[in-house]
């Protein structure tokens, strides 16, 4: 295989690594003013994700900076054309991730309620905005010969690029919601599974007609098995969720997300970044790519470091795999 | 000033803000990790409770900071794309790879163990624990030179070729830029400074809980005072190398890049020997005219070339220089046309700032082992100054961090990579000055705001001095189910 074709599915994994991991805490964030009935409720949320959401927002940072090693000309496209919805995401980011660590310092319900503005904010955000960025970036934008974005915000809000990021933030919603299921006891237990099945019809509904539509836009055989299999998994999901087995919902959405992102990019290769302007003007894995010897280089890093990191991951969700519920979380300080 | 100029305006206020905020907290999480894992360490060695107080005070310190550093990081890495889209085209084959492997090998390790640190005092046996903490401060260590490598690059680029087809950069040699001879004066100096300044945070801490509150528990005195004398002796050996390491830098800096030491210096005309170091200097803005000069005669051409006769060259001279060699369009939308002269007022103060806050700060460490000597306390007047000196210590030892990188950076202007790429050719050419104003206020008012709760919390918890000691449990990894519903040891 071309080192070019190794890195695009590099990136997709990283990507799908991001999309399976944060897509559930992402989807906590965004449930904790519904699930939660008082503040240690929210507490018992948060805590679920609390060593971990850090971890899964490296995949994150991961996936940018192995964009930028291999794909130079796709990073810069994407990182300048797509602005205001990174700088939207970045505030978002930042909020969040400073609520998580912020919230519990101080025994005040009116500075936990801003913490929690910020967390909710902070998920809605970028459960959003990342699907209508992919949605965009499968569906093309206008890029000229020097392989320059040369759309503003409104060619990023049309159709189809909404319906992605209704398809991320329903599923992460839902994602989230048997997350929470899986990882707490009490009565939110019962409430998230309950939720996450009303939601998850929902998502599955939106999520159904935007792989149709992808299909119909940058379709192949592969990705119709591979959509059709997201679809499964999703709904094999919600009918485990129904009948009250956990951890097989929580791995039906887990694989769903990872499927479509996977379909994604298979419907997107061999670009990386088609131009809606001119087909010759399309980013693709060999006009975008840095030079082999890079990516050689890279490809020795990730092959011997990727496993490690994901083995001690692994090994973080066994060490925190208890549930939580109301009588483990501590006073306030 | 046409559109170009104005978003490269706006994109380095940006730049520059966001990166001196960001750095305000880098330092402190190497050097607070580094820390954190001592004080655990010893408690483990000498099972004496209040190392473990001290260890939980200063983690709690530590993640208030560490917090702002991580949420700051992510803004790092996009902005290279986002407001910097040519420089990223230009140079990804060459910056991409240690921005990437810094985030596969580093960040994973920081953000996963240091997960496991907080939230595993009742999961994991007590070694391994402590374990988790050093390996995050080794992914502090790893993330460190991975970035400075990079910026090195930057300074002095190496092991790479010029693509004339692509006009790109492209790399050619991964070990050369990982051994880069700036980095290796670099990376001990940015590192022995970030263990300057957080031992210069525990001191001034400790310092202000021991001699100002001596009231609050006279039982805790010995507590804060041998924290107090710990962390001053790490700040006089690392204030030491600190200084060795800048005088490395200082050399290298003189051979690599002879405009940004002359313009350290705003040393004007070539100094054949025995050039002198100005210590102040009172003169017109461009720095150009000098109204009145204190100097030291011999000390430049001594950090230069070591020897207190060598040749300096001046400004005018390397821009003549410079100006055979790169020709005079580079510089042409950002400085006037030929014009290598970086902004000599700013690399002027800015590396005497640094050298001043560094010094001062850092003998504030020797200040204190000299008036605790032989198991004495200040008393009278010296009592009652050293607490303001104490905490004025980290304050200026970050703020030397800061003018530190402000030096080196613009320093190194009109270039972005010197000798290869100017900061105008690197700039966004798709980005629009309102998307850019947009950010830079967005990012600068939520910075500003998060500064002032950052502050607010440390304060609180300085207040409180460190708390009681209660014996944190003990349990091995397999887990027992006895223990199923206590609550958490710790819990956000």
């Amino acid at each position: 295989m071309e080192l070019t074709t190794v890195w695009f599915c590099l990136i997709a994994v990283l990507w799908i690594g991001y999309f399976v991991l944060e897509g559930f805490d992402f989807g906590v964030g965004m449930l904790l003013p519904v699930l939660a009935r008082d503040d240690r409720e929210r507490r018992v949320m948060i805590n679920t994700i609390g060593p971990v959401w850090d971890g899964n927002e490296v995949w994150l940072l991961t996936a940018g900076g192995a964009t930028f090693a291999a794909f130079p000309e796709w990073y810069a496209t994407l990182f300048s054309g797509f602005y205001l919805p990174l700088f939207l995401i970045l505030i978002a980011l930042i909020v969040r991730g400073v609520a998580f660590e912020y919230r519990h310092q101080r025994p005040s319900a009116t500075w936990a309620g801003w913490w929690d503005r910020a967390v909710i904010f902070g998920s809605y955000v970028p459960a959003l905005l990342w699907g209508v960025a992919f949605a965009n970036i499968v569906r093309g934008v206008p890029i000229d010969g020097d392989f320059e974005f040369t759309g503003t915000i409104l060619t990023l809000l049309n159709p189809y690029g909404l319906l992605g990021g209704l398809v991320t933030l329903s599923l992460f919603v839902t994602h989230g919601a048997l997350f929470i299921a899986l990882k707490t006891d009490g009565e939110i237990r019962g409430r998230a599974r309950a939720l996450a099945l009303k939601v998850g019809v929902v998502a599955a509904v939106l999520a159904v007609v935007f792989l149709v539509w992808t299909q119909v836009l940058t379709g192949s055989a592969a990705t119709a098995v591979i959509f059709v299999l997201a679809a499964l998994a999703l709904v094999g999901g919600l009918g485990a969720a129904y009948v009250g087995r956990e951890g097989l919902a929580f791995a039906g959405t887990f694989l769903a997300i990872g499927l479509a992102v996977a379909g994604l990019f298979v419907g997107l290769f061999p670009d990386v970044m088609p131009s809606t302007t001119d087909v010759a003007n399309s980013l693709t894995t060999t006009n975008a790519s840095a030079t082999p010897y890079t990516l050689k280089l890279m490809t020795i890093v990730a092959a011997v470091f990727t496993p490690i990191v994901v083995g001690y991951q692994a090994w973080t969700y066994w060490i925190f795999r208890k549930r939580i519920s109301i009588h483990h979380i501590p006073a306030a300080h | 000033m046409t559109a170009v100029d104005s978003v490269l305006e706006l994109a380095r206020w940006q730049f520059g803000i966001v990166t001196v905020y960001h750095f305000l907290f880098v330092p402190l999480t190497v050097g607070l990790t580094m820390l954190v894992a001592v004080l655990e360490t010893i408690w483990l060695r000498t099972k004496n409770p209040e190392w473990l107080r001290l260890t939980k005070f200063f983690s709690k310190l530590f993640l208030i900071n560490f917090a702002l550093g991580v949420v700051t990081g992510i803004v790092q890495e996009f902005q290279f794309g986002m407001t910097w889209s040519d420089y990223s085209r230009f140079v990804g084959d060459v910056f991409g790879a240690p921005l990437a492997i810094e985030a596969l090998l580093a960040f994973f390790l920081e953000s996963t163990f240091l997960g496991l640190w907080i939230f595993g005092w009742d999961k994991l046996p007590r070694a391994l624990h402590n374990a988790c903490m050093w390996i995050v401060h080794l992914g502090t260590l790893a993330s460190s030179w991975f970035i400075l490598a990079a910026n090195s690059w930057m300074q002095h680029p190496v092991g790479y070729k010029f693509n004339e087809v692509t006009g790109r950069a492209e790399l050619t040699d991964f070990w050369a830029v990982m051994f880069n001879k700036v980095q290796l004066g670099t990376f001990p100096h940015v590192i022995l400074a970030a263990y300057l300044t957080s031992a210069a945070f525990m001191l001034g801490i400790l310092g202000w809980l021991y001699l100002r509150r001596p009231g609050l528990d006279g039982a805790d005195r010995p507590m804060h005072r041998r924290g107090m004398v710990l962390a001053a002796w790490i700040m006089v050996v690392s204030g030491l190398g600190v200084a060795i390491s800048g005088d490395v830098q200082g050399k290298i800096m003189t051979e690599v890049q002879p405009m940004k030491m002359a313009a350290a210096e705003a040393l004007w005309e070539t100094s054949d020997s025995c050039a002198p170091f100005s210590v102040l200097t009172i003169g017109t803005r461009d720095g150009k005219h000098e109204k009145w000069a204190l100097e030291v005669p011999c000390v430049l051409s001594f950090l230069g070339t070591g020897t207190f006769d060598g040749k300096v060259e001046g400004i005018y001279d390397l821009q003549e220089k410079y100006r055979a060699t790169y020709g005079a369009t580079p510089g042409e939308t950002y400085y006037s046309p030929g014009d290598y002269t970086p902004n000599i007022p700013v690399t002027y103060w800015t590396f005497r700032w640094m050298m001043g806050l560094g010094v001062v700060g850092g003998l504030v460490g020797l200040a204190v082992l000299w008036l605790t000597r032989r198991g004495r306390t200040p008393t009278g007047f010296v009592g009652r100054v050293l607490p303001a000196l104490a905490i004025s210590a980290p304050v200026m030892v970050l703020l030397g961090n800061s003018m530190g990188w402000i030096f080196t950076e613009m320093g190194r202007q009109p270039w972005v990579v010197f000798g290869v790429l100017t900061t105008a050719q690197g700039v966004s050419p798709g980005v629009e000055p309102w998307e850019v104003w947009m950010s830079l206020l967005g990012f600068t008012l939520l910075y500003a705001v998060l500064a002032v709760i950052e502050v607010g919390l440390l304060m609180k918890y300085v207040k409180k001095a460190p708390d009681p000691f209660v014996e944190p449990p003990s349990p091995s990894l397999r887990g027992s189910e006895s223990d199923a519903d206590e609550p958490m040891n710790f819990a956000y």
